[in-house]
C-alpha cells in the first residue's frame, strides 16, 4: 500500500509535465489510479460459482468461497475454500501474494488432513481445470506489469474505456502481452485480451454486472473467459460480496486451514 | 458408552442451532486382485470391498465453535479382519483469538515427504486400508493450539491409546503367522491407558516451512513377539524428537523428515529426504510432470522393522490439470542393501460431478529373504476404486 501511495504522489507530481507524458507514463498513471481507487477496502468475502464449458457445450461447475485480506506493506492474503466438486470439498488454498516475487501458496487436503506448501511457478497453469490461469486470478499489483497507453475507445453500454497494453514483468507468465480496457469514469476493468507465448490471441476476459459496494468499491457479478484457440470457456458468477468483515491475518494461517469453512 | 451418550446429547443440542450444518462424505466400491498366489497358507486372491465415510460438520458463532463427526466402515469379501469400522473424528472445536481447543477423537497429519510419513505419530495407522499407510484411526485427545505468524504451537494430550489392527488369516500384507490383536502386551503397566503427550511447533519463513516436535508415549508401531502359532504385538514406550523441513523454490521442492527415537532397548535415528522438481506446461499443454527422488535411512540397519532402512524412491507425478483432475503418481523403491525392488502406481480421475475413479498397483520383485518386505513378496496387486462423493 505504501508503495502505491508513493507511486501515486509521484504520478501527481509528474502530471505537471502532462504535455510531455509518454504512452508508457500514461499507461502507468491510469493503472496506478485504478489501483488507488480500489484500495482501502480492508478485507472482503464472496461466493463464486465457476462453470466450465467444453467445445461440445458440456458444462461442469465448482463452488468456491473466497476470503481476502488487503495487504498493507505486502500483497494480499487470500483463502479459497472449495465446496464442490464433492470430492474436493473442504480443500483450502492459502495464497500470500508479493508483487514481482513469487506467491507463497499452501494447499490443505482434507482426506489426509495434510497441508502442502506448493510451488507457485505454475502461474500459467489452469485453476481447477478452468480457462482461468492462476495468474489471472491473483492479486493484480501495479509492479506486475509494464504499461503502454494505446488510446480511448467506446466499450459498450455507452461507456468509454482506456485501452492499455500490459506486459507481465513477473517470471513464468503464460502471456507475452495483455490488452486491457478500463472504463474512464470509475476505472473498472471491462475486458482483457490475452496473447500467448507465440503472440497469438489466446483468451478474452470480460466483466459484467458491476455493482458498487460500501459507496466506493466496484465488483462485477460475472467474469467470463473465452479461449479462442480451444473453444472452451469459463464463467465465474460472484455473489454475497461483503467488505470490512473483520478478517485479520489470524484467519490466513496454514495451521488453521483444517477448520476453515 | 456413557461418554458416547453424553457426546450424542451435546451433538444434538448443537444441531438445533441455526448455522452451517452439513453432511458430506463418500461411499466406495473397491476391486482388488492379487497377481500371485499368497506366500502363506490361507491367503485369498482378491475380492470386493465396500466402504462408507459420512462426514458431519457444524459450525456456529462465526466458526468459533464447531463439531465434526466422521464415522467409517468397510466390508471386505476376502479378509474378515479387513471388515472394520472406526470413528475417524468426533471432535468439538472452540476458537478464541489466537487459541484453539479441540476435544474428542481427532486426526492430524505431520510431514512433507512422499515415500513414508516418518514423523507423523499422533494417530495409529489403519494398515488394513492401504499399503501407503496414509489412513489413520481416530485418536482421542485434547489439543490446545496457539497460532502465531503463519504457523503455531500444538499441544496434544492423549489419555487413551489405539491399538493397530492387522490382517486376518485370509489377508495379504502379513507375516507367515497371524498377528493376534487380543494378545497385545504393553511395556507400560498402564497399558492402553498410558498418558501420551506431544508438542509441535511449526512455522513458515520465506521459502522455508519447518516443524519440530516431541512425542512421549506408546509407540504406534508394535514389535511382534512369537506367541505359540501366532504373533503378539508388543507396544513399547517411545520418546521421539522430530524435524520436518521443506524449502520451496520456483520449480524445486526440497524435503526432509528426521526422527531421533529413544526406547528402553535402544536409541536410533531415521530420516527421509529428497526433492521434487516440476516441469510445468508440458508441450504447451496444461499438464505438469514432477520428478521425485527420496532417500530413506534408518540407523537400526537390517534390524529395522521398517522396509525403509536404506532405500531410494524414484518417481514421477503427472497432473493433467484438466476439469476431471486427472493425476498419476508412479515410482520404484530400490533397497540398496538387498537390491529388492517394488513398484507403486496411484492414479485418479473424476467422472462427472460426483464420482471418482482410482487405480492403484503395487508390484514386488527380487525381494531378499532378509528384507522385511520378503513377507509381502507375492502380494503384487491391482486395485480399482469407484467412489461416489456427496
Amino acid at each position: 500500500m505504501k508503495k502505491h501511495v508513493a507511486l501515486f504522489l509521484a504520478v501527481l507530481l509528474s502530471t505537471g509535465a502532462a504535455i510531455a507524458e509518454t504512452a508508457q507514463q500514461k499507461g502507468l498513471r491510469i493503472a496506478t489510479e485504478a489501483d488507488v481507487r480500489d484500495s482501502g477496502w480492508g478485507d472482503t468475502t464472496a461466493d463464486m460459482v465457476m462453470t466450465l464449458r467444453n467445445r461440445t457445450g458440456k458444462t461442469s461447475s465448482r463452488i468456491i468461497r473466497s476470503k481476502t485480506l488487503e495487504g498493507r506493506s505486502d500483497g494480499d492474503k487470500a483463502l479459497s475454500l472449495f465446496d464442490t466438486p464433492a470430492d474436493v470439498k473442504g480443500t483450502a488454498m492459502l495464497t500470500f501474494s508479493h508483487g514481482l516475487k513469487p506467491d507463497d501458496q499452501w494447499l490443505y487436503l482434507p482426506a489426509l488432513k495434510r497441508v502442502k506448501r506448493i510451488s507457485s511457478k505454475n502461474k500459467s497453469g489452469p485453476f481447477m481445470g478452468s480457462e482461468f490461469a492462476f495468474e489471472d486470478l491473483g492479486s493484480q499489483e501495479i509492479e506486475k506489469y509494464s504499461y503502454k497507453y494505446l488510446g480511448e475507445e467506446p466499450c459498450g453500454k455507452g461507456w468509454k474505456c482506456h485501452k492499455i497494453e500490459r506486459i507481465p514483468a513477473y517470471k513464468y507468465s503464460g502471456y507475452t502481452k495483455q490488452i486491457a480496457w478500463i472504463d474512464t469514469k470509475e476505472m473498472r476493468p471491462v475486458k482483457i485480451d490475452f496473447y500467448d507465448r507465440k503472440k497469438r490471441k489466446l483468451k478474452t476476459l470480460t466483466w459484467k454486472g458491476y455493482r458498487e459496494y460500501i459507496g466506493r468499491y466496484w465488483r462485477a457479478n460475472e467474469m467470463f473467459m473465452q479461449n479462442h484457440q480451444t473453444g472452451k470457456s469459463t464463467r465465474l458468477q460472484w455473489k454475497n460480496y461483503k467488505f470490512k468483515t473483520g478478517l485479520s491475518s489470524r484467519d490466513f494461517n496454514k495451521n488453521s486451514l483444517a477448520r476453515q469453512r | 458408552m456413557k461418554k458416547i451418550i453424553v457426546a450424542v446429547v451435546i451433538l444434538s443440542t448443537f444441531l438445533s442451532h441455526a448455522a452451517v450444518a452439513e453432511w458430506s462424505g463418500n461411499v466406495a466400491v473397491e476391486l482388488r486382485g492379487f497377481l500371485q498366489q499368497g506366500a502363506w497358507p490361507g491367503q485369498g486372491d482378491g475380492g470386493v470391498s465396500v466402504s462408507a465415510q459420512p462426514e458431519f460438520r457444524h459450525q456456529w458463532d462465526d466458526g468459533n465453535f464447531g463439531v465434526t463427526f466422521i464415522p467409517f466402515a468397510r466390508l471386505d469379501s476376502m479378509d474378515d479382519e479387513r471388515s472394520h469400522a472406526d470413528i475417524r473424528e468426533f471432535e468439538f472445536l472452540w476458537v478464541k483469538d489466537d487459541w484453539e481447543l479441540h476435544v474428542g477423537i481427532s486426526k492430524v497429519f505431520w510431514g512433507v515427504t512422499e515415500t513414508q510419513h516418518l514423523v507423523d505419530i499422533i494417530n495409529q495407522t489403519d494398515v488394513l486400508e492401504d499399503l501407503d499407510r496414509e489412513d489413520k484411526l481416530g485418536q482421542p485427545m485434547l489439543r490446545i493450539t496457539r497460532t502465531n505468524g503463519n504457523g503455531g504451537i500444538d499441544l496434544f494430550l492423549m489419555p487413551w491409546f489405539r491399538e493397530r489392527a492387522f490382517p486376518g488369516i485370509d489377508g495379504r500384507f502379513r507375516p507367515p503367522l497371524v498377528i493376534d490383536k487380543d494378545l497385545s502386551v504393553y511395556e507400560s503397566d498402564d497399558e492402553e491407558h498410558h498418558f501420551d503427550w506431544s508438542i509441535r511447533w511449526n512455522q513458515s519463513i520465506d521459502n522455508l516451512d519447518f516443524a519440530i516436535s516431541w512425542f512421549q508415549g506408546t509407540s504406534r508401531e508394535p514389535l511382534l513377539l512369537l506367541a505359540g502359532d501366532r504373533l503378539a504385538p508388543f507396544y513399547f514406550q517411545l520418546k521421539q524428537a522430530g524435524l520436518e523441513l521443506q524449502y520451496t523454490g520456483e520449480a524445486w521442492l526440497w524435503k526432509l523428515e528426521a526422527v531421533h527415537r529413544e526406547t528402553t532397548a535402544k536409541n536410533y535415528d531415521a530420516f527421509v529426504g529428497g526433492f521434487e522438481y516440476t516441469f510445468v506446461g508440458i508441450n504447451e499443454s496444461a499438464a505438469d510432470i514432477g520428478v521425485l527422488l527420496e532417500y530413506n535411512y534408518d540407523s537400526r540397519d537390517h534390524l529395522a522393522l521398517t522396509v525403509f532402512e536404506n532405500d531410494i524412491f524414484a518417481g514421477m507425478r503427472l497432473a493433467l490439470n484438466d476439469p476431471q483432475s486427472t493425476e498419476l503418481l508412479a515410482g520404484v523403491m530400490y533397497d540398496l542393501d538387498f537390491n529388492s525392488k517394488s513398484f507403486r502406481l496411484e492414479a485418479s480421475r473424476r467422472l462427472g460431478e460426483s464420482y471418482k475413479l482410482g487405480v492403484e498397483a503395487h508390484l514386488f520383485w527380487d525381494v531378499d529373504p532378509l528384507d522385511p518386505m520378503y513377507a509381502f513378496r507375492k502380494d503384487d496387486f491391482v486395485q480399482i476404486t469407484l467412489a461416489r462423493y456427496f
